[in-house]
């Protein structure tokens, strides 16, 4: 599988993050593993550390499974001003992990991210591509409650 | 395309659509399906609008009504009393205490705008081609192609003054003029869309909203240096915006925009999109180009620059998004009149997110000069909730913290660095007297912290241990002497970093400290935060004559440390409190209050374990 993700791109080291995307979104674990590198590493002709350099550096990238559906919760300052600490003590009762963790039923991974660009409408989530603005306790249950029945 | 009698314009930028404009517009076409009038009325998804705070909004023409905060709910309602018996819906409408302003033209928040880079943003349908051309689009590169030569375009952009929109401010034509007479077999052009500064976002809603304009700012650029192929470089938070400009570069090749000899000229060029993967270092142009190149983002050293050796060892320009949107207007209406706008040294206008504790936040376009009053009250409306203006962050990270001192300082490069603030890529951050300046800072340098690509040790260690001594203060830990020491990190890490980041990562420490040191110096010396943030600096305490003793605070407290009975009130035992603020929140007739300063029971404690332990911190 991994093999043919790669084969979609040219053998050249400059499309070393878009098959890193590529077999990140294709894994339903979101994240990239050992095999996965070795195939890479393999299909570019680099060596395996230039591939872990680069996977550790960029923050999308995970080298551990991850839920099914990641939520980013941003923490810029706007959202911060807004009341995004709450949301976060929320998410974390409410999906029983810390920053970064995944829920038991491996549904969601919480973490965060420095901005994603929608501050009038702070704080805000992306879930998956989905943007979700002017969050409230009782909207992230609901968003949460939503994604989890569609599942 | 048929004529139709109503034009419904729906902002779908990334705000209104976090909102629900998305299920608005469905919900349209399901009514007026129902209603059998689908084909008298033309449904719009436009970028972004600019007031993000009443999304989502939309425009309906041909009378320019403006709708905020619609929900699928209403959407009735406008079919049944706007569409069909003509008469709109008062209710939708933007109101003051007045006034009511029903045409998008009256709108207070668009009153002292001047649309450049954002003329199409929220007018236009970003996916058609078509309406771009229609609103005067790809006239400016057939001008450029067919009657200029390369070193006359770059004197077109000389004589209007234009700057790098990105935040350094550098003149345009400069970095144009520097490839142009570079001698090289092959030359690149790069759109830098890796927007990273909290509190920013301009260039995502220019991306999505007007993508054929930054295509066409682009190819001009590369006639003018002789480049043949372009990079947009995107982050890939962003992914709409990624889309948008993928199908712009479709349909521009489609029509022969783009390509082989475009416009019949000798002229030939393609482009393509490149991601980020969650860098903010990657907004520097060097850490930038080995992004695309597929290594990690780290800076290099300067020089060589990247106008003599950059993407592939080739000359190479990298401009912000939101410098290449103004560059077609200006051959369209001609230098004279871009450089009529701004100030002496700044022309033209500036894109700016409002955001933070302000009632208009969202996305607007001024001319330089304009003085923050202006932008903050005027445009932005004001502080929200009848608060007090305390700041203003400019320029995220790289910029700095002005006060209610500066509020007639007019918004161009020049003076906002003159203040210790930068224009950055133009996130404005509003605070209200309930901020704390020392959170503020502490919060900066985390992210700077967290972001640093840790190749250069002046920006790696340096901010780590700015970071660890605002740390110490806001837990009631600071020492004198501690500000003196924030200070002088910080000049040396601006001094000696290797690149933007580090250089300009102090900014906001120093700028509170210089503006707000009274707040530096109460936390250090007496323990307090005035605004009742830091959690370690102040305390709860019960007002026991407006206690009703109804124990629900005792019965939320998680520690168990608030006792008492109906008669004798509620405590807190100060000592075992973790200020978690549910007793707080849960308290019926709010007799729980934040106290600023540390409870002396806890200083107490403090200063003898300080005196065990004198060598702990």
């Amino acid at each position: 599988m991994y093999k043919e993700i790669c084969k979609k791109y040219s053998p050249d080291k400059d499309n070393l993050i878009y098959i890193l995307h590529d077999i990140q979104d294709t894994h339903p674990q979101h994240y990239i593993s050992e095999e996965a590198v070795e195939v890479i590493a393999e299909y570019l002709g680099v060596p395996a550390n230039h591939i872990y350099g680069v996977i550790t550096f960029y923050s999308m990238y995970s080298t551990s499974p991850r839920g099914r559906n990641i939520i980013r919760l941003c923490e810029s300052p706007p959202c911060y001003i807004k009341g995004s600490e709450n949301i976060l003590r929320k998410m974390k009762i409410m999906l029983g992990v810390e920053t970064g963790g995944t829920s038991k039923d491996g549904l969601f991974t919480l973490e965060l991210c420095a901005c994603l660009g929608v501050c009038g409408n702070a704080p805000v989530m992306m879930v998956n591509n989905d943007v979700y603005g002017d969050l409230t306790e009782d909207k992230v249950e609901e968003i949460v409650e939503k994604i989890r029945r569609g599942n | 395309m048929s004529l139709k009698r109503i034009d419904l314009l729906i902002c779908c930028g990334s705000g209104c659509v976090s909102a629900g404009a998305l299920k608005i517009k469905e919900r349209f076409h399901e009514v007026l399906n129902e209603k059998g009038i689908s084909n008298e009325i033309n449904i719009i998804e436009t970028g972004c609008m600019g007031p993000c705070d009443y999304g989502p909004v939309m425009v309906i023409y041909p009378e320019g009504i403006f709708y905020k905060a619609v929900t699928p709910e209403d959407v009735s309602e406008i079919v049944e009393n706007h569409f069909i018996k003509g008469r709109p819906v008062q209710r939708l409408m933007l109101h003051d205490e007045e006034k009511t302003f029903a045409a998008q033209k009256d709108v207070p928040f668009y009153q002292k705008q001047v649309k450049v880079a954002l003329e199409n943003c929220g007018y236009i349908d970003p996916e058609s081609l078509d309406e771009y051309i229609a609103t005067g689009g790809y006239e400016a590169l057939g001008t450029v192609l067919t009657t200029m030569t390369p070193q006359q375009a770059i004197d077109v952009i000389k004589e209007s003054g234009l700057r790098g929109r990105g935040g350094g401010g550098f003149p345009t034509h400069a970095k144009w003029q520097m490839v142009h007479d570079a001698k090289s077999d092959e030359k690149y052009i790069i759109c830098n869309g890796d927007e990273g500064d909290p509190g920013a976002f301009m260039d995502r809603s220019i991306l999505e909203g007007d993508p054929h304009r930054i295509l066409e700012g682009m190819m001009i650029a590369a006639y003018a240096i002789g480049a043949t192929s372009g990079f947009f470089y995107i982050r890939a938070e962003y992914p709409l915006a990624i889309k948008r400009i993928k199908h712009a570069i479709e349909q521009a090749k489609a029509m022969g925009l783009m390509g082989e000899s475009v416009f019949d000229s000798k002229f030939s060029f393609d482009a393509e999109v490149r991601t980020g993967a969650g860098a903010f270092v990657c907004g520097e142009e060097t850490a930038l180009i080995h992004s695309i190149e597929g290594m990690r983002g780290n800076p290099s050293p300067k020089p060589p620059y990247p106008s003599t050796s950059g993407l592939w060892g080739k000359p190479t320009v990298v401009n912000n998004v939101e410098t290449f949107a103004n560059v077609p207007s200006i051959f369209v209406k001609g230098a004279k009149w871009f450089a009529s706008m701004g100030t002496e040294l700044s022309k033209g206008t500036k894109v700016f997110a409002l955001t933070g504790d302000i009632r208009n936040t969202g996305l607007v376009e001024v001319p330089m000069g304009i003085t923050l009053r202006e932008l903050i009250f005027d445009v932005g409306g004001g502080i929200i909730g009848g608060r007090k203006f305390k700041a203003v962050q400019l320029g995220g990270p790289s910029g700095g913290c002005l006060t209610i001192e500066h509020l007639d300082v007019g918004v161009d490069y020049e003076s906002l660095k003159a203040r210790g603030a930068m224009m950055g890529s133009g996130g404005v951050i509003v605070m209200n007297d309930q901020n704390c300046m020392v959170n503020i800072a502490k919060y900066f340098m985390d992210f700077c912290v967290d972001e640093s690509c840790g190749k250069c040790s002046p920006c790696r260690i340096g901010l780590k241990q700015m970071y660890d001594i605002l740390e110490r203060i806001v837990h009631g830990y600071g020492k004198i002497g501690d500000i003196e020491e924030l200070q002088r990190l910080g000049e040396a890490v601006s001094r000696l970093s290797l690149c933007g980041l580090g250089q300009s990562a102090p900014n906001p420490v120093l700028s509170t400290i210089r503006y707000f040191r009274d707040e530096y110096e109460a936390h250090i010396r007496d323990h307090s935060c005035s605004t009742k943030v830091c959690l370690a600096l102040m305390h709860f305490d019960i007002d026991k004559d407006n206690c009703i003793g109804c124990s629900l605070c005792a019965r939320k407290c998680p520690v168990n440390c608030i006792t008492g009975s109906r008669e004798e009130k509620y405590t807190i035992h100060q000592l075992d409190c973790v200020k978690c603020g549910n007793c707080q929140d849960v308290c019926p007739v709010k007799a729980v209050n934040r106290v600023p300063g540390m409870h002396p029971e806890e200083k107490t404690k403090r200063d003898t374990l300080k005196k065990q332990h004198p060598h702990e911190d």
